[in-house]
């Protein structure tokens, strides 16, 4: 009665696993394919696993490709894939997905490994006329921050809700939407993250004014 | 030590239950039966088990059945029941009675991750995705249980964030040792969570649904984030893959937004989209949501629209819009005040 189909997984090597902090890892991964920046890979550790989906963190243009994920302690794959080591084989689908975020000028916000294809469209050159609101927990969590704060320069905001620092803003990302001044309502807004930042911030910026079809999502789940 | 609850286990999981207790092979089929075909309440009614049977189930499990905490009536006699949740959070089921059937719209989540612009139930966030049990209490402990004759998992959750649990209580719905229903009997909607859905379409004979509201991929990805990964196009050529027989349906929900998605130019991005595929479409009238940018169009423009694409082939209903007045109608279901008052007590 039916065919069976389901995404075709592919072989890659390892090429290496950084823990970035507690519980956050970057694992960079062979690369002989193209992809555009803000597209995601479905990922599993064997080919009869079920892959979950992760943003590519890399540029069109380096020679690997990277991908960001928090260990979930009871999660499937993060906990095995936090401990996979160089040479080691992962299976992978093929890039796919719509989060292009081509439009400009542009407000990028992200809390957490959110931040993942802003990394992407940023090292592949695309970071111009943008603005970037990074909200985090503490401070190690603002991944990539060096890179952005020499791309992004002024244009680059950090929020940090427990910890504070003189480069950092205290607080919350959602405040500062609620109560900036001058937030421009013609950017289009690119948010990536879980589904709860993304809809509290989504209704914060529809509140000040900004047309619901400036902002598009990505939500994490 | 809290027991663990008997009612959403499949037969293959009871005989498991039975092994690990020591019993014969068969007393799983006889739980099934007074679980899922006699409805009994609890174990010590399970009368054609042994004595040590139903000690020994007592001893590790409790039936699992919680009744609804209330219920609100609608003018038009939908009733929306509050189920509260093995770990007080809450969710709600809608009871929509017609003159020849009634339906049950179940929920598989407690909230949603999708973020869909329009839908309250996506603004409480997420909070958990309900056990097998939990979905199946919803029809267990309705009292009109004995009456329903459908169900739609169009509830609070998406159901293909779910597919473990929402696809065994498909089977202890579906099999002989279950409710024995038939799948024609349940309609099951998705937005297009592609890996899951194949796995639903593979693994079930019930009928899909898929939320679309807009042909156009930019749009869509303004109304339902999901377009970003899965678009509609990738989930049209997924069904694709599959024969869908004589007997299954599978149906497109199209909410209507004024100004949005109700042009001449979306009919056209319609028939584009779905030519080669056997569907019906569902046009469904917005109801506003506090604080939403989105209005619904008015009834003229949906019958434009139904028109336009019955005329070009494809089947295009008007959905009547049940239970608005007490939140239970479409994308209205919402448990996050509840939730935080909980959150609030002392316990």
């Amino acid at each position: 009665m039916k065919t069976q189909k389901r995404r075709t997984l592919k072989a890659t090597k390892v090429i290496s696993n950084t823990v970035l902090n507690d519980g956050v890892h970057c694992i960079k991964l062979e690369r002989n394919f193209n992809f555009q920046a803000g597209q995601v890979i479905a990922l599993a550790l064997h080919t009869d696993d079920e892959p979950r989906l992760y943003s590519i963190a890399s540029g069109q243009n380096d020679p690997y490709l990277s991908i960001l994920f928090d260990v979930k302690p009871m999660g499937e794959l993060t906990p095995p894939l936090s401990q996979i080591e160089a040479g080691q084989t992962v299976y992978r689908s093929d890039p796919f997905g719509k989060f292009l975020c081509q439009e400009k000028p542009a407000t990028w916000i992200a809390t957490g490994t959110g931040i993942a294809p802003f990394i992407a469209l940023a090292k592949s050159g695309m970071a111009n006329d943008i603005t970037l609101l990074h909200g985090a927990r503490t401070l190690d969590k603002f991944y990539f921050q060096d890179y952005f704060e020499q791309e992004l320069g002024e244009n680059y905001l950090r929020f940090c809700t427990t910890e504070s620092s003189e480069k950092v803003n205290s607080g919350r990302l959602t405040n500062y939407l609620q109560t900036a001044e001058n937030l421009p309502t013609n950017n289009k807004y690119y948010l990536c993250g879980g589904s709860e930042m993304v809809i509290d911030v989504r209704e914060i910026l529809i509140a000040r004014g900004v047309p619901f079809d400036n902002i598009v999502a990505e939500i994490y789940f | 030590m809290s027991k663990a609850a008997l009612y959403g286990k499949t037969l293959s999981e009871l005989k498991t239950v039975v092994s690990e207790l020591g019993l014969p092979a068969f007393t799983a089929k006889q739980i099934a039966n007074w679980l899922y075909q006699k409805h009994v309440s609890t174990i010590d009614e399970m009368s054609n088990l042994s004595k040590k049977a139903r000690i020994l189930l007592n001893e590790k499990y409790e039936m699992g059945l919680t009744p609804p905490q209330s219920y609100q009536e609608s003018v038009d006699g939908t009733k929306k029941y509050l189920f509260q949740t093995n770990d007080k959070q809450f969710i709600e089921a809608a009871y929509l009675p017609e003159e020849k059937r009634n339906t049950l719209c179940l929920s598989s989540q407690v909230g949603c991750k999708m973020g869909c612009l329009f839908c309250m139930t996506a603004r409480q966030g997420f909070q958990k995705n309900l056990s097998t049990g939990e979905i199946l209490n919803q029809i267990a402990s309705l009292p009109e249980r004995d009456t329903l004759t459908n169900l739609v998992y169009m509830g609070m959750g998406e159901p293909m964030d779910n597919i473990d649990n929402v696809m065994k209580s498909l089977e202890i719905i579906t099999s002989d040792w279950g409710y024995g229903w038939s799948p024609r009997r349940i309609n099951v909607s998705t937005i297009g969570v592609v890996p899951a859905m194949r796995r639903f379409i593979e693994e079930s004979e019930a009928h899909l649904a898929i939320s679309l509201h807009s042909p156009f991929n930019e749009e869509r990805k303004q109304l339902m984030p999901i377009e970003n990964v899965y678009t509609a196009e990738k989930v049209v050529a997924a069904l694709k893959d599959y024969d869908f027989g004589r007997q299954r349906r599978i149906s497109f929900e199209y909410i209507m937004f004024k100004g949005v998605n109700d042009s001449p130019q979306h009919v056209k991005g319609m028939l584009q989209l779905l030519n080669g595929i056997k569907c019906r479409v569902n046009l469904i009238h917005f109801h506003p949501i506090p604080n939403s940018p989105l209005q619904g169009s008015d009834y003229k423009t949906m019958e434009m629209f139904r028109d336009k694409l019955s005329q070009k082939g494809i089947t295009t209903t008007i959905r009547k819009s049940r239970g608005e007045d007490i939140y239970a109608a479409c994308g209205l279901l919402s448990t996050k005040k509840l939730i935080a008052e909980e959150g609030q007590k002392d316990h």
